[in-house]
């Protein structure tokens, strides 16, 4: 028994050791990524392509999503403010439910899923058949010409896919709101446009959605640089990427919201 | 016999890489321990054992992508883990390596595989690069090829193409992990013969990891053996073909039982049956 109990707890300090040295090598890769991105922000051409691969790729999952999540805020929201006669009101409710909240992490969930899985899985690759070593051996540093351009270019292109989310769910909202139920056009973008106020709320949004793009494109290359070499290593990180980048998202999301809303 | 026997070589002649007294250690357990090799400038050299002997281990400390836990890797005079990343890149433009499955860029076509490192490190204009990058394809005999994706190749088109991006910028040094792996005959001849004529035309050094006995022991001036870490013989390929030492016999001649024996090492089977029977009652 007390065999037992010992083994469990250095299993227990185990894992809490190794999830902490890891903690700190990624925390170096960020630092190495932070001191090559001056070298690959000066070849634009590479994080442009990135940007592609990452943003334009992602548009459809994220223009859909966006649609169909406003939709239903539209008809959940005007039959919770049908309770209460205020159904004018429904276009402030999906503005600010998007544009504040499920802009930035509904968009950030499904870029964790799409792009940051394929940045592992293409990184994680490129490391499985000696690649990185290869381009090691040709004097080119893998961190400013791989994996430095993936990061910005996720960085980049998340807060530009929260913003279309967010304009795709008010357009959804307006499609079932005005459209299929009839409420008042003119009070639905009227009060819209008086309660969202742009540095609290759009700004606000934003900054979340860059802190997500940082997390889920930083998580992203780590796992991939940091992947097993083996198809069974590579597949693990891809799917850590999703849990972790998940996880991250929300738990920074409260945080963010806590500190940005409070009291307002 | 050391490199003094080589025709054409004088151990007055400068050597390119030259290893001394170097142990490796991974994990406190030993993978190389006490290598000695000189590799003279000009000349192919390869490195034989079996898998896991510490071959690739050895590639690796030359081209500085680890560092020994004692002894040192001159290369061209300097030693390789005391440089610094400007001074170790700066030595790295100077080398070639061909990986054993060829590692070329995925995303990139053969074109601009080859490109890759002139782009990189030369202001070359584009005109000028596409005459350098046809050329070297024309040298592995893949100039028509240069428009397709690594993909589409056949594993024996990829490694000529590796060969090809290895000598994209004239190294001083080319190194070969497994070049013969998992060819068909055919193309492990081309391979084989390429290496060669590469080397003599560039007038570099070649070192050549491998355990393809046949092939390598036709283009190769000099021979090291690895065994456990250590070297347990060298010299020219005519002497390891009638050398007497166990391993190297057993090795070139591929005989299934000698000192690297067929069995990973157990407990005797008759050990083990008896213990079992006498636990079942």
């Amino acid at each position: 028994m007390d065999n037992g109990l010992t083994r469990a707890l250095q299993g227990l300090g185990r894992q809490v050791n190794s999830r902490i040295w890891r903690l700190g090598f990624a925390s170096r890769f960020f630092l190495a990524i932070m001191l090559h991105s001056g070298t690959s922000l000066r070849r634009i051409h590479l994080t442009i392509r990135e940007i592609y691969f990452t943003g334009v790729l992602s548009l459809i999952i994220i223009m859909v999503s966006g649609l169909f999540v406003g939709m239903v805020l539209g008809l959940q929201g005007y039959d919770t403010l049908a309770r209460y006669g205020s159904t004018e009101a429904l276009g402030v409710l999906v503005a600010l439910s998007l544009v504040r909240e499920l802009g930035p992490v509904v968009s950030a969930l499904l870029f964790a899923s799409r792009a940051g899985s394929a940045i592992t899985a293409e990184i994680g690759m490129m490391k499985a058949t000696e690649q990185l070593s290869a381009m090691e051996m040709m004097a080119v540093d893998p961190i400013a010409r791989v994996v430095a351009p993936r990061f910005w270019g996720g960085v980049i292109a998340m807060p530009l896919l929260a913003a279309l989310f967010s304009a795709m769910g008010v357009f959804g909202g307006y499609l079932i709101g005005v459209q299929l139920i009839g409420v008042d056009e003119g009070s639905f973008w009227a009060q819209m446009q008086a309660s969202v106020d742009f540095r609290q709320d759009i700004l606000n949004g934003v900054i979340k959605s860059f802190v997500f793009g940082i997390i889920v494109s930083w998580v992203a290359v780590f796992e991939g640089y940091d992947a097993v070499p083996t198809a069974e290593g590579v597949s693990g990180a891809t799917t850590r990427t999703v849990v972790t980048s998940s996880l991250a998202i929300l738990a920074a999301d409260f945080i963010l919201t806590a500190f940005m809303f409070t009291g307002t | 016999m050391n490199l003094a026997g080589i025709p054409g070589v004088n151990m007055s002649q400068e050597s390119l890489v030259e290893i001394r007294d170097l142990n490796f250690t991974y994990d406190s357990r030993p993978v190389l321990t006490g290598i000695n090799m000189t590799i003279p400038r000009g000349k192919v050299v390869a490195v034989m054992g079996i898998s896991g002997c510490g071959k690739t281990t050895t590639l690796r400390l030359i081209g500085g992508q680890l560092k020994p836990t004692s002894g040192e890797v001159r290369v061209g005079g300097q030693v390789v883990h005391e440089l610094d990343s400007d001074g170790l890149y700066a030595l790295r433009r100077r080398m070639g390596m061909l990986f054993q499955f060829g590692a070329l860029f995925t995303d990139m076509s053969v074109f601009d595989n080859i490109a890759f490192q002139m782009r990189e490190h030369t202001d070359l204009p584009e005109t000028m690069i596409r005459d350098l990058v046809l050329m070297k394809l024309h040298a592995v005999g893949l100039r028509g090829a240069h428009d397709l994706m690594p993909a589409e190749l056949s594993g024996g088109m990829a490694r000529r193409v590796a060969l090809a991006r290895a000598i994209a910028l004239d190294p001083m040094l080319i190194m070969y992990d497994e070049p013969f792996a998992g060819l068909d005959p055919i193309s492990l001849s081309i391979v084989g013969e390429l290496i060669r004529k590469l080397t003599d035309a560039l007038g570099a050094s070649s070192i050549v990891v491998t355990h393809d006995v046949q092939e390598s022991l036709k283009i190769v001036d000099y021979v090291y053996f690895v065994s456990e870490g250590k070297i347990v013989a060298e010299g020219t390929a005519d002497e390891m073909k009638h050398s007497t030492v166990p391993y190297v016999h057993q090795f070139i001649w591929g005989e299934a039982d000698g000192p690297v024996p067929f069995q990973y090492p157990a407990r005797p089977y008759g050990e083990e049956l008896m213990e079992r029977a006498a636990r079942r009652g």
